[in-house]
């Protein structure tokens, strides 16, 4: 019987907590969470020289971090719905290109892809940094986000594009206002996962100097030479961020799973 | 009903790889005729339906609404759509909308009409169905009998000349069917064109004009209602009746 399925998609890599159904005081995500928080309170208690200085120097990194996250996010958004729809698309070019790009950019290590990016239109057009580091990333992570898209188009039933169709709307009209609206809202999840990846990946960036959360943590140690006090807090403020992040992915899940009924 | 053909079907082949869904079938419809289609799983019923909308393009042959070719590539098929409704066995409501946004959304889209006077129709269309109080409600907020009803209306909101049914009660509890088939006889009574995929009796007795009985992609015996279940003339009718009843 062909009854409508609930359209959750499963896309693998992302955070192993919090693990659902995981609700105790002691759950490894609080252990984790708090652990790291307070570790990052103690320390510059504890020891002002150097660790009070290195959290006064960092949070413009943790600013830029997010900056060149949010910014790639968007534009992998917008690229990744393209592709997406490339690789379910029916034309046989559109669908090629589409497949191509992304088993390229999946074939290709980021840090590659970053350097080759970077140098790449370094020999055309001289762009500041930041933005060939956005660019660079957006290209790689609309790859993924172009699979979670495709995930997620694939997901609807296609009864929903059969009674759109047969109600008089055209193909492109049909996707706009029944597919794409549905879809947004089952790859929610995925695309936060691949958000927190992002926001890991984004510290290679530092090698194009932009001055991200790693590439201060570097400035700062290679001043002071303090190295293993540096790299701890750093180390310590990815974790509490992509932790935090986690949970609220975590909770946009349960949220959504309590909508299905 | 009058006498002239708004539905005209000419040897009606279609296949899908090396599968024969249709394999020639000739089927005219009049304009307020209700026509039932039954057979076998597989016999080519859906396929056929499915045809007259375009949702499956045929191999071979020719299906006419009005004077408008659906088989013809140029044709403006979505013109063609709107004319003739849809309703599946699995409802197919869209899960994002409420019930009124389900109804409106169509003629908003394809049709000039405004906001106000597409809500208008809808609420006329729902309290026609009987689900006026229901307009705020998501699709998994209803059952399925609710859905289905959902499905009519938003179909009738295109104000369509033609209704296809895609065993619209097969994927009901049997508590819910009634409520369906009721609406579906309301609608056949004011004079709906409708070709219906079903093995409901009742209503088979109740609105058809007509029964085909399909199998093997061709359509192997039609008549009246009497005809065909009281007195059927081919072996095969008469054991697939056999079979359901
Ligand atoms: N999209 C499809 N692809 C391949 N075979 C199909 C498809 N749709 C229908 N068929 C085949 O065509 C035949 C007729 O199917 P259908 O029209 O659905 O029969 P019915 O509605 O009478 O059960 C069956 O053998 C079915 O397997
Ligand atoms: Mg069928």
């Amino acid at each position: 019987m062909a009854e409508i399925k609930s359209s959750r998609i499963e896309v693998s890599d992302g955070a192993l907590i919090p693990d659902k159904g995981e609700h105790s005081l002691f759950s490894a995500w609080r252990l984790a969470f708090f652990g790291a928080i307070g570790v990052l309170i103690l320390l510059p208690v504890l020891s002002p020289d150097p660790y009070l200085d290195i959290i006064k120097f960092i949070p413009d990194g943790i600013l830029k971090t997010f900056e060149v996250t949010v910014l790639s996010i968007i534009f992998a958004m917008i690229i990744g719905l393209f592709t997406g729809l490339g690789r379910i698309s029916r034309i046989t070019f559109i669908n090629r290109l589409a497949t191509i790009y992304v088993e390229v950019v999946r074939g290709i290590p980021l840090l590659v892809q970053l350097f080759y990016i970077y140098y790449a239109l370094g020999k055309m057009v001289q762009l500041p940094r930041l933005t060939s580091a956005v660019v660079a990333m957006s290209f790689c992570y609309g790859a993924y986000l172009g699979e979670i898209f495709r995930a997620g188009l694939q997901a609807i039933p296609k009864g929903q594009m059969e009674a759109a169709l047969a109600l008089g709307l055209s193909r492109s009209q049909a996707i706009r206002k029944i597919i794409l609206p549905q879809t947004f809202k089952v790859i929610m999840p995925p695309v936060g996962n691949e958000f927190i990846a992002l926001l890991k990946d984004s510290s290679l960036v530092s090698i194009l100097a932009v001055s991200d959360l790693l590439r201060r943590g570097r400035e700062f140690a290679s001043t002071s030479f303090r190295y293993f006090e540096t790299y701890t807090v750093i180390a310590l403020i990815y974790l509490v961020i992509t932790l935090f992040l986690s949970k609220l992915v975590a909770l946009m899940e349960e949220r959504m799973q309590h909508h299905e009924r | 009903m009058n006498d002239k053909p708004i539905i005209r079907i000419k040897n009606a082949v279609k296949t899908f790889g090396t599968v024969q869904a249709l394999r020639g079938v000739d089927l005219e419809i009049k304009q307020g005729e209700v026509v039932l289609i039954i057979g076998p799983s597989g016999s080519g019923k859906s396929t056929l339906l499915r045809s007259v909308n375009r949702l499956e393009t045929l191999t071979a042959g020719e299906i006419r609404v009005d004077e408008d070719s659906v088989t013809d590539r140029n044709s403006d098929i979505r013109k063609i759509r709107e004319e003739v409704g849809m309703v599946f066995q699995s409802f197919n409501l869209f899960s994002h909308l409420n019930v009124l946004e389900n109804i409106t959304m169509a003629p908003l889209t394809v049709k000039n009409v405004t906001k106000k006077e597409a809500a208008e129709t809808a609420r006329k269309l729902l309290k026609r169905v009987g689900l006026a109080d229901k307009e705020t409600a998501y699709p998994n907020q209803l059952s399925g009998g609710q859905q289905q009803r959902v499905a009519i209306a938003r179909s009738l909101a295109m104000n369509p000349r033609v209704m296809l049914f895609d065993e619209p009660t097969s994927a009901l509890d049997p508590e819910m069917i009634k409520e369906v088939l009721d609406v579906m006889l309301d609608l056949a009574k004011e004079g709906m064109t409708m070709m219906v995929v079903s093995h409901e009796m009742g209503f088979a007795r109740a609105a058809a004009d007509r029964v085909i009985f399909m199998d093997e992609g061709l359509i192997v015996e039609e008549g009246t209602p009497g005809d065909i279940f009281s007195n059927p003339q081919e072996p095969r009718t008469k054991r697939f009746l056999e079979h359901i009843l």
